[in-house]
């Protein structure tokens, strides 16, 4: 805009502005602040803000006791390993849609996406039982599996429209340069593809670590990521508000940043690419 | 080095034809501009020459191979895009460099190469910047240096002076043709400015939906125009056109007299008619007359003629300039 | 553009993606659609038979089936209100200039990346819990008798929390939608003489219209799965009175072991979100063209 905006409005838009931010963002605030607090200081009434006895004793004891760590390398291989095998599979299919279209393209693509919006609830029991018998049940490998299957659509329509943005003739230019085909991919199109590529993962990985149905289901102790993990909170056993805080603390902080930074990706990646 | 022949080629894409069937010689150094208006299939010609489209039937010869089937990398041309598509993550000296990396080139060689085209193109100080930080006019320079490093058999141009604005595409087209005086490689350039045509070409092919109208120098082409399509296009302002009773005089269906070649006078002449628009132009005065019998007419006058919207004038066509054509549009 | 030499190569690159999304989407539904005929109780393995649509008729006529139908259509309804009204109501003002915008920004986006679980127990026992949580502590304060939230009004409790998750994302979509507002429009209403709320209405609206149907729509198909915040909250209770479709059939096949009754339901909550799909998918389908 042009136009100065006056100091008056911009104070009460800033005050506004603040006072929502700060309203929905205080769930969150209040449970890294309670992370800090002893269990006792967590129930306390009145509740203390900012001025309590900080202590990091909550995130050494949720390190230490309950395989925190094995949970939080689960989420990590769910996810990170969902990600590339589905990256690995979407990125030559998402290539030969954008450059080598046919008529039927499009309808394969809506397609794709169509198989994402089948509510999981319809194949929970032939799923579950065949995990059941195939030994996949509490595996990560049956969970990558799985959430490679229900993110590939995204990933390669992500991809799909990545790669449409790449300017035909820059390609031409490379064939024209002499290029053959690998080469054109390796030197011309992956450099400007990845991007593009780099953001599909972030989304995915974002997407694949707070998947909350098939990780509550398919898994038990081995497999469980910190999404099962945390649920197993779930069931009160007292006393136990710090510890909750530190451990969820944990489990969202990655993500949390993670997800700051793609902001214009997720716009594009989860309206399908309706809006942009 | 450098001769093309397009032998009876014709480009469909399914029902759509593009191009019927054409065809077309292309001689060893020389500067060939196809030319005509949008949708005349002259960059599906020149992508069909490149490779980038495949012919539905017909032969390309490039310097006596035949080349219809090879792919573009192997049929050693190079092409300046109307986008430039340079490329946007490599630097210029990796974007002029990259055809000899591709051709398997020693490193020396390609500095070598590399630093001569850059010098031939002033680009010099250049070469370590991305495309993104460079102007269009430097840009344009750098998608010629990448094809130059090649040593083509020909260059192919795809409306590359179009991007730029007019002060610069008049600047780019003398280097152009410089480059052409001085590398003496076969030039094939596409365009739909006939301006840039008459200036930069030896030979003009004229195109109109895929047919060739004519082939010739620029001033055949001006001065002897096979039908009423060439006569129109060649030539700015356009050619005046005049059916009925006054072409009938000179026993044709139409005539064409140019603007350039009409007398006036404010006293008297063969057509009489009132100005509609007077555009001042300084060295030349265009005036649009509508005359009675004979219609709107163009005429260029030189820019101290005072005449102005209302006036009444005469306008006489030059006797050896008046282009007379058939029923069918062709040149009598 | 692709030559002769690319073609062969493109469809030897799409298989793979295809035939596993091909397979992924026919073998389990084909063996719902089996399962849903079929009397079959994991308790009582090797005594299936085959029913008929004895299944569905009890799914559909259990008075739970009515109410998770009801609460599922409230669920998805309510979240859709609240994040849309809430959603256009924080896009503008995100899109105003104001010091820290962008650091409020980050905070209102915030809560999507949460994962559900974590969510819904923070709000379960930070917030909402009746002797612990905040709200029961500013109840106190202001001498009223705290609110046992998920005990005494579940759904709406639930409904609270899933919105807090979606706010974002609709506040998100519509602000990317509302920056792609030509200026120039916007200054040509002036020209014309509207005011705020003329220009709200007459040419805001209208450019959001799209990007609010594509929220709607979105939101519909993954809020029809909403699982984890009623698992970890109510258990889908008290009864049912916050259970869905989703969580229903969940209890039937892994808590009743009833694979024949909850693939029937399965099939349903199928039916339900297709009929969305059909809507989402033309629409993307017509933005495919652009």
């Amino acid at each position: 805009m042009a136009r100065a905006v006056s100091t008056r409005r911009k104070t009460i838009l800033t005050l506004v502005g603040w006072t929502v931010g700060f309203l929905i963002f205080f769930p969150i605030l209040w449970t890294v602040l309670t992370s800090f607090k002893t269990e006792g200081e967590a129930i306390a009434s009145p509740p203390s803000f900012l001025f309590f006895d900080w202590t990091s004793e909550n995130y050494a004891e949720v390190q230490t006791r309950s395989d925190y760590g094995r949970h939080v390398m689960n989420s990590v291989v769910i996810a990170f390993g969902s990600t590339f095998l589905g990256l690995l599979i979407a990125i030559p299919a998402a290539w030969s849609m954008a450059f080598a279209p046919t008529k039927r393209t499009k309808d394969v693509l809506m397609w794709m996406l169509s198989t994402k919006m089948l509510p999981p609830v319809g194949v929970l029991v032939p799923i579950y039982l065949m995990f059941r018998d195939l030994g996949l049940l509490d595996t990560r490998s049956g969970l990558v599996v799985v959430m490679t299957l229900i993110n590939l659509p995204i990933i390669v329509w992500m991809l799909y429209t990545y790669f449409k943005e790449i300017p035909g003739d820059i390609l031409e230019a490379a064939r024209m340069d002499g290029a053959s085909l690998a080469k054109e991919i390796v030197h011309v199109l992956t450099p400007m593809a990845i991007p593009g590529i780099a953001s599909t993962l972030l989304l995915n990985i974002i997407m694949a670590w707070n998947e909350a149905f098939w990780t509550l289901n398919l898994t038990a102790a081995k497999a469980a990521p910190l999404t099962a993990f945390i649920a197993s909170y779930s069931s009160p056993e007292g006393l136990f508000y710090a510890k909750l805080s530190a451990a969820s603390t944990m489990a969202i902080a990655p993500i949390l940043i993670i997800g700051w930074f793609s902001q214009k990706q997720l716009v594009r990646g989860l309206t399908f690419g309706a809006v942009k | 080095m450098g001769s093309i022949t397009l032998k009876d080629v014709n480009k469909s894409f399914g029902d759509v034809t593009i191009i019927p069937k054409l065809s077309l010689q292309i001689d060893e150094g020389e500067f060939v501009v196809f030319v005509g208006p949008s949708g005349c299939g002259k960059s599906t010609l020149l992508r069909l020459i490149a490779g980038l489209e495949d012919v539905t039937s017909g032969e390309i010869t490039i310097d006596g191979r035949d080349a219809t089937d090879l792919p573009p990398a192997k049929r050693r041309l190079s092409m300046v895009f109307q986008s430039y598509a340079l490329y946007p993550h490599m630097s210029v000296r990796g974007n002029i460099a990259f055809p000899l990396k591709m051709a398997g080139e020693d490193k020396a060689v390609i500095e070598k190469k590399v630093a001569e085209a850059a010098r031939v193109l002033n680009l010099t100080s250049y070469l370590d910047r991305k495309p993104r930080q460079l102007s269009g006019g430097q840009r344009q320079r750098v998608a010629i240096g990448r094809a130059i490093v090649r040593q083509p058999t020909a260059f192919l141009f795809d409306e590359p002076l179009s991007n730029l604005d007019a002060a610069l595409r008049v600047n780019m087209r003398l280097e152009i043709s410089e480059l052409h005086q001085q590398l003496k490689t076969t030039m094939i350039y596409v365009t739909h400015d006939q301006v840039e045509a008459m200036t930069m070409a030896d030979k003009i092919v004229v195109l109109n939906a895929g047919h060739i109208e004519q082939v010739g120098s620029p001033l055949e082409l001006y001065r002897n125009p096979k039908n009423r399509f060439v006569a129109g296009f060649i030539g700015s302002p356009k050619m005046n056109f005049v059916e009925g009773a006054e072409a009938k005089k000179h026993g044709a269906a139409a005539i064409g007299v140019r603007p350039e070649h009409m007398n006036l006078s404010t006293a008297s002449g063969a057509w009489s008619g009132t100005v509609t628009v007077a555009e001042h132009l300084g060295s030349d005065t265009f005036l649009h007359v509508q005359a009675e019998g004979i219609g709107l007419v163009t005429a260029r006058a030189s820019g101290e003629f005072g005449v102005h919207h209302g006036d009444r004038v005469f306008l006489t066509p030059e006797p050896g300039k008046i282009h007379r054509f058939d029923a069918d549009g062709r040149a009598l | 553009m692709a030559t002769l030499h690319t073609r062969s190569a493109a469809r030897l690159m799409s298989a793979p993606a295809i035939i596993l999304l091909l397979a992924w989407m026919i073998v389990p539904l084909t063996m719902t659609l089996y399962f849903s005929v079929l009397r079959y109780n994991l308790l009582m393995p090797g005594l299936e038979e085959y029913v008929g649509f004895l299944n569905y008729r009890y799914f559909l006529t259990d008075p739970a089936f009515l109410t998770a139908l009801a609460n599922t259509l409230l669920l998805v309804g309510g979240v859709i209100v609240i994040t849309i009204l809430g959603g256009i109501a924080l896009a503008l003002l995100l899109d105003q200039p104001f010091f820290g915008q962008g650091i409020v920004r980050l905070l209102v986006i915030a809560p999507f990346f949460v994962m559900p679980t974590v969510s819904a127990l923070v709000w379960k026992n930070m917030l909402m819990h009746p002797v612990n949580g905040l709200f029961a502590w500013i109840a106190k304060s202001l001498g009223l008798q705290p609110y046992d939230f998920l005990a005494q009004a579940p759904l709406a409790s639930i409904i609270a929390i899933v919105s807090w998750q979606w706010l974002p994302f609709a506040t998100l979509i519509l602000l990317t939608a509302l920056q792609s507002l030509d200026e120039e429009q916007k200054e040509a209403a002036e020209m014309d003489g509207a005011g705020f709320v003329s220009k709200f209405i007459w040419i805001v609206l209208p450019h959001l219209a799209r990007a609010i149907t594509v929220v709607i729509l979105i939101e519909t198909i993954f809020l029809l799965s909403v699982f984890a915040e009623i698992l970890v909250t109510t258990n889908g209770g008290p009864g049912y009175a916050s259970t869905n479709i989703t969580y229903l059939v969940y209890a039937q096949a892994l808590l009743q072991f009833d694979v024949g009754g909850a693939s029937a339901g399965g099939i349903i909550a199928v039916v339900l979100a297709n009929i969305v799909a059909f809507f989402l998918i033309r629409l993307i389908g017509k933005n495919l063209e652009g």
